[in-house]
């Protein structure tokens, strides 16, 4: 049973970060991602601070302000300060991140949280800590229901604003020309990394975020060439990834979060050599086709 | 400066002083033209000249630094419906997974609505301007097999499948084969026929007087906008490019004259 809990907590957050990870990796910005789930460290710690409780939406609220601080942060050094966009990132995060650490270690008495686990993540812990109402009624695992919650928003983000999603990542230039506006779709993406990212905080923790985010998008992108099939084929590979994750670190007895990150990049691996259209061996295989063709036709 | 600015008589856009700066350099400078409905207008200028940014400006994607545009009369922002745009091919990356159909639909999107999915009408409609880019036995290929002929093509379609009265293209030339060159040449005299109205930017002055009704000459300050024959002068055309028109005119003589034509770009 809490095997299963622990399982299903996982697959929801791969599922939500496989999702959004497809239009990051298409817009070239995964490395933003992985700001923003460093970053929204010290939007949890306040919201923290301020409510006194570990209540989900407070600290959702708190995440999300500080996405899109971090993004609009971003744009600025960029747009306004002319420093190059990998730069701006790299200053924007690790302040941010380290202004959270600071924090947690300054208030540890009174702070519900744990540095490791911010970093790591500690997706073990899922069914012990419950959540239970004012009435004492036991609803199941907290983590359990803030990453379905965060799931179904994200659901319906991209069933709602697929085409708008769809054409601002391809052509910005076009998308703006007929009044969709570009900013505007840019920071709702952005808010929902950032909810994501505290979804993701128990289950793999800050730093392995990214390789949900990222490695299920990359993979589908070497299998396919249609957004939609790309889409389901990386909600797929989340979970595949979450749960290959979670029984590989059974048998070898460690960390969860690193074996999924493992798992994830073998299937990578997986399909950058064996992929029909795109894989190394079937590109490799296609030259020396055509090389022995050419032979032929000149004997 | 020699300058000859004609005023269309039944203009279906007005720049008003337009100014558009760059890191505090004008790289447009006091822009004041109208431009006449049903033609095929070709902006022209040497390289840097601001033929891309003024566009650009006139379509809203670029902060003006001062001056105003006006298209039907109205502010952009309650016409866009009707204006439509075709940006430069290497603007977007031609690796994304979409397959030539759905990029035709993006241009159905401002028809369509927020939140909403497109109907059958709205593809209809992409199929029936694929078609008229002889593009309809490519709607199921993944973009990144289309060759930059075809590619710009698909844009066009793009641009057709809004049903907008006024076009803005960046460089649709730039890089295709002759064949394409000459569909969509056909394709914007007959789209002006039907009282549409093209603006083109390009930079082949050899062809200009064959495509073009009307057309512009820039070099960031405005040297002329009238019809064709009257604007495509050798002084107008010496004030517009300076001493590098003989230069430019014998170099690409001479590239025509020795390049053996590629078929693919």
């Amino acid at each position: 049973m809490n095997d299963l809990l622990i399982i299903l907590t996982a697959s929801f957050v791969a599922i939500s970060c496989s999702l959004l990870g497809c239009f990051l990796v298409l817009r070239k910005m995964t490395m933003v991602a992985d700001a923003i789930s460093h970053a929204v460290l010290p939007g949890i710690v306040i919201a923290f601070l301020l409510s006194g409780s570990r209540d989900s939406m407070v600290m959702l609220a708190g995440a999300a302000a500080f996405g899109i601080l971090t993004t609009f942060l971003i744009e600025l050094f960029h747009l306004k300060g002319g420093l190059q966009s990998d730069a701006s990132i790299g200053v924007t995060f690790t302040w941010l991140f380290a202004l959270g650490v600071i924090l947690i270690s300054v208030f540890a008495g009174q702070v519900d949280l744990d540095q490791d686990c911010v970093l790591y993540g500690e997706i073990a812990y899922v069914p012990i800590d419950l959540w239970i109402t004012k009435s004492g009624t036991i609803m199941g695992p907290r983590a359990l229901w803030i990453s379905a919650i965060v799931m179904v928003i994200i659901i319906a983000f991209i069933l709602l604003a697929y085409k708008e999603l769809y054409l601002t990542t391809f052509d910005p230039a076009f998308a703006a020309a007929i009044g969709i506006s570009t900013t505007l779709w840019h920071y709702l993406l952005m808010s929902m990394v950032s909810l994501v990212s505290v979804a993701s905080f128990e289950s793999v923790g800050a730093i392995l975020v990214v390789a949900l985010i990222v490695t299920p998008p990359a993979t589908a992108y070497l299998l396919t060439r249609e957004l939609k099939k790309m889409l389901i084929l990386s909600v797929i590979i989340g979970v595949i990834t979450s749960v290959g994750g979670f029984y590989l670190a059974y048998a070898l007895d460690g960390s969860i979060a690193g074996a999924m990150a493992t798992v994830g990049g073998i299937l990578f691996g997986l399909a950058f050599l064996f992929s029909p259209t795109d894989g190394y061996i079937s590109r490799f295989r296609r030259k020396t086709n055509k090389a022995a063709m050419i032979n032929a036709l000149q004997e | 400066m020699k300058k000859k600015i004609l005023q269309a008589d039944n203009p279906v856009t007005e720049v008003h002083d337009l100014t558009v700066t760059y890191d505090r350099k004008p790289v447009l400078w006091d822009i004041d033209l109208t431009l006449p409905k049903g033609s095929v207008i070709g902006v022209m200028g040497p390289n840097g000249a601001g033929k891309s940014t003024l566009i650009k400006a006139m379509m809203g994607l670029l902060p003006l630094a001062s001056g105003y545009v006006k298209m039907f009369d109205e502010k952009l922002d309650d016409v866009r419906e009707q204006v439509s745009y075709v940006p430069q091919r290497g603007t977007v990356d031609w690796d994304f997974p979409a397959l030539v159909k759905d990029v035709v639909l993006m241009g159905r999107y401002s028809k369509i609505g927020l939140f909403k999915r497109p109907r059958q009408s709205d593809k209809e409609i992409a199929m029936d301007c694929l078609r008229k880019v002889n593009m309809e036995a490519f709607a199921e290929r993944q973009i990144s097999q289309l060759s930059g002929g075809q590619q710009q093509r698909v844009f066009l379609a793009r641009a057709l499948a809004q049903h907008a009265d006024l076009y803005f293209m960046d460089e649709p030339f730039v890089g295709v084969d002759m064949a394409t060159e000459k569909a969509i040449v056909d394709l914007l005299q007959e789209m002006s026929a039907k009282g549409k109205t093209v603006v083109v930017v390009h930079h082949d002055l050899q062809t200009a007087r064959q495509y073009f009704d009307w057309i512009v000459l820039l070099n960031t300050r405005l040297v002329a906008s009238g019809p064709t024959k009257e604007v495509l002068t050798d002084e107008l055309l010496a004030e517009t490019y300076g001493g590098k028109l003989t230069l430019l005119n014998e170099v690409s003589q001479e590239i025509k004259n020795k390049e053996f034509p590629n078929r693919e770009e």
